[in-house]
């Protein structure tokens, strides 16, 4: 256990709610040079015991850590924000305890509680514990983007506005520091420039709504995770990027490879989304394949220009193949059209 | 082929399977995903030693009728990529798709033939 991590931490929850405080069981779960989650279980004076996570930037990070959160992420402070505006709008959501000051010694961060459940995207599409949540997921998934969409865009004032053709700019300026040039996305990215939707909403847009990114109990989701790429933007973005092959972990079904479509829009109107148009949903499905597949080679590429030596990083460069192959598709069965 | 065998892709293949059968049982966590994620590299790189070759061939002859001009596979594809850019190929691009799609596939094949049989997109 990190002792000095785990005395800060005490220390924080004894400033806010009262001497007393221990920290057990503190365990670093994920996160790259720049990100970290931690969890632990909090007790009181008076014994009862909570479990808490931590997610921070450490204070010694030694700068973003190559993901494309390096250049599209929120702060820590704003993702905090998000977390508890998201709660307010009935998103599920953990509540957040605090956000952490210099005086904490914690780095940029915030505490929130731990929702227990599985996160594992195989797990919850392959584990007999999850049979009867599945069919439950693409329904309350649309019913929680609803709500996330809903969000009062006025709580979050340090969300950045990134519509498609101001997204595409960034992976166009991605895609020009990999040699050699990649016609697959080359053509990708001219089919989106060429078929972005106009004059669409903006809305508080989660960015990562995807399976991996919720926690899901044998009763269904329980909350939404990893507000770090919210951002205002277009709806239907969200709605796209759950349907993403990626996200399916070779299972069958288009939503997070557990539901259909049909679900997840049914529901998203339901709670009082905006109608869905499928074909915009089919417009952003292409784009985050080809997001996923940018992503992929920014890793790959992390590992040759020796930022992130990683045989992890250097395989998932070549997982590029897979979204190139997968938005090609999207693009054909759309027809191509000019 | 002026060298011995075992050939590169045998010699790779040694390696893999070092690290499945000697390797990996001996580690855990982490470290043996990472030897799980090596050992499906050198995979691939054995299937690209293999097939790479004639995926090459096959696409450098499609760029030729698609472009119109001759070079070497890299020059094509470079050629190609700038020419989507600035939108030349945009009366083209059933054509230019066509071939991209074959491409991605034969792409697939060595990198993760597992994608490709299952259609999964609707």
């Amino acid at each position: 256990m990190n002792e000095q991590l785990a005395a800060a931490l005490s220390a924080a929850l004894d400033r806010r709610l009262g001497p007393g405080h221990r920290i057990e069981d503190l365990t670093r779960l994920s996160g790259g040079a720049s990100r970290e989650t931690w969890r632990a279980v909090a007790s009181d004076a008076a014994g009862a015991r909570q479990a808490v996570i931590l997610k921070r930037d450490p204070p010694d990070a030694t700068g973003p850590a190559g993901g494309v959160d390096a250049s599209l992420g929120v702060d820590r402070k704003t993702e905090h924000a998000a977390f508890r505006a998201a709660g307010g709008a009935g998103v599920p959501v953990p509540r957040t305890l605090f956000l952490a000051e210099p005086a904490d010694g914690l780095g940029d961060g915030f505490v929130m509680e731990a929702i227990e459940g599985e996160t594992i995207a195989r797990k919850i599409l392959r584990e007999p514990e999850f049979a009867e949540a599945r069919p439950l997921l693409a329904r309350q998934c649309g019913a929680a983007a609803a709500r996330i969409h809903a969000i009062d865009p006025a709580t979050l004032p340090g969300l950045r506005r990134l519509d498609a053709d101001a997204e595409l700019a960034i992976y166009r300026r991605l895609l020009d520091r990999f040699e050699p040039p990649q016609p697959g996305f080359e053509f990708g990215l001219r089919w989106l420039q060429r078929h972005a939707p106009e004059d669409r909403p903006e809305t508080v847009v989660h960015g990562d709504f995807r399976n991996g990114n919720i926690i899901v109990g044998p009763d269904g989701l329980r909350a939404v995770l990893d507000w770090e790429l919210a951002h205002l933007g277009d709806p239907m973005s969200d709605l796209g990027w759950i349907c993403v092959r990626s996200w399916r972990y070779g299972a069958d079904q288009p939503v997070g490879g557990f539901g259909t479509r049909e679900d997840l829009f049914a529901a998203y109107e339901e709670a009082g989304g905006a109608p869905v148009d499928p074909s915009i949903v089919h417009y952003w499905e292409v784009f985050g394949t080809l997001r996923w597949g940018v992503m992929c080679m920014m890793m790959g590429f992390g590992h040759l220009d020796g930022a992130h030596r990683s045989v992890e990083m250097a395989a998932i460069g070549r997982r590029s193949a897979e979204t190139e192959y997968d938005f090609l598709r999207l693009i054909e069965d759309n027809g191509n059209k000019p | 082929m002026s060298q011995d065998r075992p050939t590169a892709a045998e010699l790779i293949d040694a390696v893999r399977e070092f690290i499945e059968k000697d390797v990996a049982p001996e580690l855990s966590g982490q470290k043996a995903f990472h030897a799980r994620v090596a050992a499906n590299a050198l995979t691939l790189a054995m299937r690209e030693l293999r097939d790479g070759p004639a995926t090459d061939a096959a696409a450098r002859d499609r760029l030729r009728n698609l472009l119109g001009e001759e070079g070497d596979l890299e020059t094509l594809n470079r050629r190609l990529a700038e020419r989507i850019r600035v939108g030349e190929m945009d009366d083209r691009a059933d054509a230019t798709l066509d071939h991209l799609l074959k491409t991605a596939e034969d792409k697939l094949r060595i990198a993760n033939p597992r994608h490709l049989p299952r259609a999964g997109l609707e």
